[in-house]
């Protein structure tokens, strides 16, 4: 027993190093900083002040802090709403790999190269007004890019994998006899779904919905890139604070708030696939 | 799937699959729901391929912007033979790349073994401490490196991209193989540890052969991601260091680059050739992202 206490911790111990150093002291940097003084060319003043926390109480900060949420909460709605049936159709699928493949390659390519495929596309001299104008259709160019329409379309576009993969996952993991079971015992199609389907995949649902929400929340190069003055984004506030306005303390003061969020979910995620597990060993025995 | 259930084991009780005797309404509804479901995934595939389709074709125009004036191969001809830069930058991703997935497929590996078949007391630690950097947004991550490097006075460049790479790599390995290591037969070290096996043995002789399929997965997907990203590389990355994603950056900053369409089609071609090489892995990839 000593000697295998031993071992595990010889085993994991120099990962648990790394991400302790290079992980959890960078994370407890921010919470140190978030604490402190501005610094005068960046960096920090060894102070103690609440300013940072104060100062996010800034009406414009405020502005977008809400214009991120909002945007958050409808990329992601759409983002679940086309990969459930996706993962559902890829689960019943046989040719499960196919389509996977399908996914995980535009997943894997270069989250820039795709970005920009989208500023290739909607931009004013891009490929659907080049399209259009040459068609005689219009004169002048619309206006397709830099405003919030396209920031959501990205914002889907990118995070979508991340929420088809683990539904696909779960899904692929349910016996779907027990929805010809529900059938066979008088329920509808929507309510052997909605009763039987949906909750016992509730942990691949929540998985997917906090993949996506967080990385969206966070999103910073979409919004840069495909965004108008209008359409920044909290991620971006915090990397002005950093390279722009050199506001250490704010922008660690933003990441607390986001890292507080992040965990949040995760705790959920985590609570939420232990009941299932419980719920499942009830149903066994 | 349930038809071929059926000829193995005709005489099995299981419920008999809905082909032999559907209900003829049940049927129809059935199509129609998986019809449903197909369509929108169908849809979906278009989705995520149409912008690159675009880009890609857009890389053999004559001329520089979205209009299409005719067929010419000049930009790959300027990718290739006209840009030091971009090269240049596509050697210190692939440095990187290769340098900080063996260390994270090594250090992610050796952790699983350890989180998985022993208890000792840093266990759930070392466990909630790998899965915060996978959930957490990029900026975030990227941000409080770059201002933890400045803290500690590690110059910014190629040493501080592996750094940060290697690290929002490992909480993936350890996910991988710790799938792999579920499937596995503790029974079997026990019993070459019976045999007289010693700890090292039974580490490098039947542990580490038997996981090799799950270290080669996430070595890929380590490879991948580390060439992939852009926003934590964005601020740990010095003068010298850029990297492909930051150099593409620079390039798209300011609208259309041909250069980049040509680069968009190599960089696909080569992510299909991976995705089929490694094709029976794609499931647990997926499972683990």
């Amino acid at each position: 027993m000593n000697r295998a206490r031993r071992s595990g911790l010889i085993y994991s111990a120099p990962m648990g190093l790394w991400l302790t150093l290079f992980f959890l002291v960078p994370l407890s940097i921010i919470v140190l900083y978030s604490f402190l003084k501005k610094g005068l060319y960046g960096g920090v003043e060894w102070q103690f002040t609440l300013n940072a926390y104060k100062e996010m109480f800034n009406p414009a900060f405020m502005r977008v802090l809400w214009r991120t949420l909002w945007v958050s909460v409808v990329a992601t709605s759409i983002t679940l709403l086309l990969a459930l049936p996706c993962g559902y159709a890829m689960a019943r699928s046989r040719h499960q790999i196919f389509w996977l493949a399908l996914v995980i390659v535009p997943f894997w390519t270069n989250s820039l190269i795709r970005i920009y495929a989208w500023i290739a596309i909607l931009s004013s001299e891009g490929f659907v007004n080049e399209l259009l104008r040459s068609l005689g259709l219009i004169k002048e160019s619309l206006s397709l890019i830099y405003n919030q329409g396209a920031v959501i379309t990205v914002l889907v576009y990118v995070n979508i994998p991340f929420a088809i993969l683990p539904l696909f996952t779960t899904i692929d993991k349910f016996d779907f006899q027990l929805l010809e079971a529900a059938r066979d015992l008088g329920a509808t199609k929507r309510k052997a779904i909605f009763s039987v389907l949906l909750p016992s995949i509730k942990s691949g649902v929540i998985t997917a919905l906090i993949f996506t929400f967080i990385p969206i929340f966070g999103a910073y190069t979409t919004p840069l890139l495909v965004g108008g003055k209008d359409s920044y984004m909290i991620g971006n506030i915090i990397v002005d604070q950093v390279t722009k306005t050199r506001n250490w303390p704010l922008a660690s003061a933003f990441s607390l708030i986001i890292t507080l969020l992040s965990t949040l979910g995760v705790v959920w995620m985590l609570v939420s696939s232990q009941q299932e597990r419980v719920q499942n060993k009830r149903g066994v025995l | 799937m349930n038809r071929k259930k059926t000829k193995l084991k005709p005489t099995t009780l299981v419920t008999p699959p809905r082909e032999v005797s559907p209900p003829r309404q049940q049927l129809f509804k059935d199509h129609r729901r998986l019809g449903f479901s197909n369509t929108v995934l169908v849809l979906v595939i278009l989705f995520l391929f149409m912008p690159l389709f675009v880009v890609i074709t857009y890389s053999f125009n004559a001329s520089k912007g979205m209009r299409w004036t005719g067929f010419s191969l000049q930009w790959y001809y300027k990718l290739l033979f006209e840009s030091r830069q971009l090269w240049k930058a596509f050697l210190n991703s692939f440095i990187i790349a290769i340098t900080s997935s063996l260390v994270a497929t090594f250090l992610g590996a050796l952790a699983a073994v350890g989180i998985k078949w022993y208890r000792f007391k840093a266990r759930s630690y070392i466990q909630i401490i790998s899965f915060l950097p996978m959930i957490l947004p990029e900026v975030i991550i990227g941000i409080s490196m770059l201002i933890f490097f400045s803290a500690v006075k590690i110059p910014l460049g190629m040493f501080s991209i592996f750094v940060a790479h290697t690290t929002f790599n490992l909480p993936f390995v350890l996910l991988l193989v710790s799938a792999r290591l579920d499937e596995f037969d503790f029974s079997i070290i026990e019993a070459a540890r019976d045999l007289g096996a010693t700890e090292r043995q039974g580490l490098t002789k039947v542990i580490i052969p038997s996981i090799v399929p799950a270290l080669l997965s996430s070595m890929l997907m380590a490879i991948t991601m580390s060439l992939e990203d852009f926003v934590i590389t964005f601020f740990v990355a010095g003068p010298g260091s850029t990297t492909l994603p930051l150099y593409v950056y620079s390039m798209i900053r300011y609208g259309v680059s041909p250069v980049v369409n040509a680069l968009s089609l190599i960089l696909v071609l080569a992510i299909m050739v991976m995705a089929l090489t490694f094709r029976r892995f794609l499931k647990t990839i997926a499972a683990s992202s």
